[in-house]
């Protein structure tokens, strides 16, 4: 048994500490906003907060997790009101919607080291990958969350 | 009566509110109502959830007691925005308040015991809005008209005297006003209309407007479940690995090593596949993971690219073709030619890699079979249920969630045969099968792969005087439906999209050629490797229209002649395909003198005329960097505009992909690319700005999803010939070196 603190709320983690923890926040935990997408870290489907940084959680194991704070998109914000869900809103972000959690996770991580994220700043941060191709307004939502912050 | 309107007639068991979405959501998940609307019903002292809900006005159309209008979409939802958009369709003949718009999607099993009510749930070809418009408009207009009529009724009126806007119902003369939830149950016990009168473009207000999607809100938070991330109470998870080499069998496997591993139920063999059933897919998966598994490879167990590249060639060099467009003598016109050229290019295989791999939940019983999924067809589901768990069709349903992509991957059911015959082995039980990503590429429907030899002739002034486009390579449909191409002397139509005579096959007169060239052939040297393709989003127009803009352009650099002059030369015939072309140019910078190089591209297909204009440099190591892509599109009439702009932004993605990184590549008989490190995909530091140009000339619904996604891959390559002088002829870029 592990205590993990996700979304501010101590929660019990009963499994193998082996498992990633995209696994047990969506089958132990029932946080099924983080996806799985490869399971190899590439596509940042299940990008969420350990600490405020964002990680890609299918290749990070619960054993690794000490007394870190995780913060899943459920917890980005209480009513959905985190200025780049009010900008991923404003601006029809999502089209299949399925990599946006971990997209916007990814964003929200790299706004909060970065308030002032220039082009070349998302070009370098921000390699989640969306089939759909959403990229044109990702970044112009990412511009917008920018002056909600 | 027409069959048309009969159709909306209320059946005898009306399909009310709540049993629609119990019957749509088991469990307690409320699947039936996807999209979020604000209700704005004037008498807050009313619970309405208290009140006994409304039987449905019609199939499409559903109202509420506090207006909340739920428009039924049988269509799939998997990003393109196409639920949006049809609620805008019904909504505008049905004249209610947009803001009270929400939606549903009604279960294949339920439209089957209403005769079909909601005809195609098939979502491909462009064809959501397009194919249904008439009908789901209808459906608003007919059911407007009943509630006018319950109104009229009510206070003894004649319902033409009766006005109606935003769902509000008003009789001037005696003053009376309602709203559509107060009279939407005696409008449901009427007699439908006999005939209904649709509104004109020039009355619409809710069609052609930038409205937001339905469906954003949830998608926002984490909230709305996927097929993925459903859960039942007692579900059990499954990981699969089926045999990755074509035609290979089980050879063994070891169950006893994978029963020890914690949390595992079971371990079963479904066809040539190992699925490990557990209380977690990640239990399901590590103990599949590790077990030992035998494969026996078959008579393909040596079967590689360099063979599909063989045969391809073979069909280039062999004499045997099917014709798709013949006008005029070719041979004869490039004989006398005063210059020739050809050239050969390629398309490769490619993987559909939807972000969400492929799952299905479903519920065995002996009397009943249930299935949880994200599918582009639902009726193509129900089938597949219905024949693997051996249940009559009436004993099954299927029940959508919005898809984690498509691009015509779920359009196929593998999946969900998959899911019912594992649920069938353990009754009484939900198993949610989910495929890992590996398995997801290792088992696709790849995009066909083709080959083309171009050969143009050109007169001494630089005319076109005959085009010969050979074509070798796979058909989708000889490979799925090969049933249909026996009217046809086995020639596969669609493997000319953008090609075709008009005026020939009607399945595919909205994917024709509108250059006017004198003498022309295109022909197929059909060559089917023993792979098997799939639609993948934009079909075949991807290669077509690669095959034939990058030739055109190389054929109108040998006249010495500017590209754009070149092509509006060919298309003087066709001037809604000359406008977008020379709006793509204009607002592209066509003939700027910036340093920067562009390239053009066009093509008529999926009904829509579009363009593209792609402004590259590729530096002296030969990095290419994609400026920019302007693009036009004259869809007809354009229900959405900010979601085609959507669509053509995500179709450059989805094309471009393919262009710079996308092949499925084969070697001992399996897939050399199993998950996004070596099937890469375009990241945002590599897309370009797009400028999205809609013209919508009116008169016709064309497709939106799929036309742009193959004037994208040409116009760039067009741009790096101008930027370098070298022409690549062969993708995917990241094998070629464009340094000059």
């Amino acid at each position: 048994m592990k205590t993990l603190n996700v979304n501010g709320k101590s929660v019990q983690f009963d499994g193998d500490e082996d498992t990633p923890l995209l696994w047990a926040l969506r089958e132990q935990l029932g946080l099924t906003g983080t996806k799985y997408g490869c399971g190899i870290s590439a596509c940042g489907a299940c990008t969420v907060h350990v600490d405020g940084e964002a990680v890609r959680s299918c290749v990070y194991p619960v054993a690794a997790i000490e007394n870190e704070k995780i913060t899943t998109i459920e917890g980005l914000s209480k009513d959905g009101t985190h200025p780049v869900q009010q900008a991923w809103a404003e601006l029809d972000v999502p089209q299949c919607g399925f990599c946006q959690p971990g997209m916007m996770m990814a964003v929200a991580a790299m706004l909060k080291d970065n308030p002032t994220a220039t082009d070349a700043d998302i070009d370098e941060t921000i390699t989640n990958i969306c089939r759909c191709g959403t990229f044109a307004r990702v970044r112009k939502g990412i511009h917008l969350a920018k002056k909600k912050l | 009566m027409n069959k048309l309107i009969k159709d909306f007639m209320p059946s005898s068991a009306p399909l009310t509110r709540r049993n629609f979405i119990v019957g749509t959501g088991a469990a307690g998940l409320a699947l039936g109502v996807l999209g979020g609307c604000a209700r704005t019903s004037d008498d807050a002292a009313i619970d309405y959830s208290a009140l006994p809900p409304n039987p449905e006005v019609n199939a499409w159309v559903h109202i509420h007691h506090d207006d909340t209008v739920t428009v039924r979409v049988a269509r799939s939802e998997m990003g393109q925005g196409t639920a949006t958009g049809l609620a805008q369709l019904v909504a505008e003949d049905l004249e209610c308040d947009w803001d009270n718009v929400t939606f549903e999607f009604p279960t294949p099993g339920e439209s089957l015991k209403r005769d079909r009510v909601y005809r195609s749930f098939g979502t491909g070809g462009s064809q959501g809005l397009r194919g249904s418009v008439q009908y789901v408009r209808e459906g608003g207009a007919a059911a407007r008209l009943m509630l006018i009529e319950a109104a009229a009724a009510e206070w003894g009126v004649p319902a033409s005297e009766c006005t109606v806007s935003k769902g509000v119902i008003a009789h001037a003369a005696s003053k009376n006003k309602t709203s559509y939830g107060k009279v939407a149950e005696a409008a449901s016990k009427l007699t439908p209309p006999s005939e209904v009168t649709l509104k004109e473009p020039k009355d619409w207000d809710i069609i052609g407007q930038p409205k937001k999607r339905l469906d954003t809100a949830k998608k926002l938070t984490g909230e709305l479940k996927y097929g993925a991330d459903l859960t039942f109470p007692g579900m059990l998870t499954a990981s699969v690995k089926d045999c990755p080499i074509i035609g290979g069998t089980l050879k063994s496997h070891d169950a006893e090593a994978a029963m020890a591993m914690p949390g595992v139920k079971k371990v079963l063999i479904v066809g040539e596949a190992v699925v490990v059933v557990a209380d977690t897919w990640w239990q399901a998966n590590s103990a599949l993971e590790a077990m030992p598994i035998e494969w026996d490879g078959g008579k393909l167990a040596n079967y590689g690219s360099t063979d599909v590249d063989a045969l391809l060639d073979e069909g280039l060099a062999a004499k045997d073709s099917f014709t798709g467009n013949k006008k005029g003598d070719v041979a004869k016109a490039l004989k006398g030619a005063a210059e020739t050229l050809e050239a050969t290019y390629n398309y490769p295989m490619q993987n559909h890699a939807p972000m969400e791999p492929m799952n299905a939940t479903a519920l065995w019983t002996a009397d009943k079979c249930e299935v949880w999924c994200p599918t582009q067809n639902g009726e193509s589901a129900l089938s597949a249920v219905a024949e693997a768990s051996g249940l009559p069709i009436e004993q099954c349903d299927v029940y959508k969630t919005i898809l984690g992509g498509g691009f015509g991957r779920r359009g196929m059911s593998d999946y969900v045969t998959q899911a019912v015959k594992v649920a069938k082995e353990m009754p009484g039980t939900h198993i949610k099968l989910q495929w890992s990503r590996e398995e997801d590429m290792l088992h696709g429907f790849v995009h066909p792969v083709t080959k083309a030899t171009m050969r143009g002739g050109l007169d001494a002034d630089g005319n076109l005087t005959a085009l010969d486009m050979k074509i070798s390579g796979q058909s989708i449909l000889a490979a799925l439906m090969p049933g249909v191409l026996e009217g046809s002397g086995g020639m596969d139509p669609v493997v000319f999209q953008g090609l075709l005579p008009s005026g020939g096959d009607k399945r595919v007169e909205d994917q024709t050629m509108k250059y006017s060239f004198p003498n022309v052939h295109v022909h197929h040297a059909m060559r089917n490797p023993p792979i098997r393709p799939g639609f993948w989003r934009g079909v075949n127009l991807n290669q077509n229209a690669l095959y034939m803009e990058c030739f055109l352009d190389e054929m109108a650099h040998a006249a010495g002649r500017d590209q754009l002059e070149f092509r509006l030369s060919l298309l003087k015939e066709e001037p809604k395909m000359a406008a977008v072309l020379e709006a793509a140019a204009e607002k592209g910078g066509w003939g700027r003198n910036d340093g920067k190089a562009r390239g053009l591209a066009n093509i008529y297909g999926f009904g829509s005329y579009v363009a593209a204009c792609a402004e590259v440099s590729v530096d002296e190591n030969g990095k290419l960097k994609m400026h920019k892509i302007t693009a036009a599109t004259d869809c007809g009439h354009a229900a959405n505009p900010q979601q085609i702009e959507a669509q053509v932004e995500g179709s450059f993605v989805y094309g471009l992909s393919a262009m710079l990184y996308g092949e499925m590549t084969y070697k001992d008989g399996q897939p050399e690319q199993t998950n996004f490190d070596t099937f890469n995909s375009m990241r945002i530091a590599e897309m370009p700005e797009v400028e999205t140009i809609i013209m919508p000339s009116g008169g016709f619904w064309g497709g939106v999803g799929e036309p742009t996604i193959a004037v994208a891959a040409p116009a760039v390559m067009n741009a790096i010939f101008a930027a370098t002088g070298k022409r690549v002829r062969q993708l995917p870029l990241k094998d070629q070196n464009l340094s000059v």
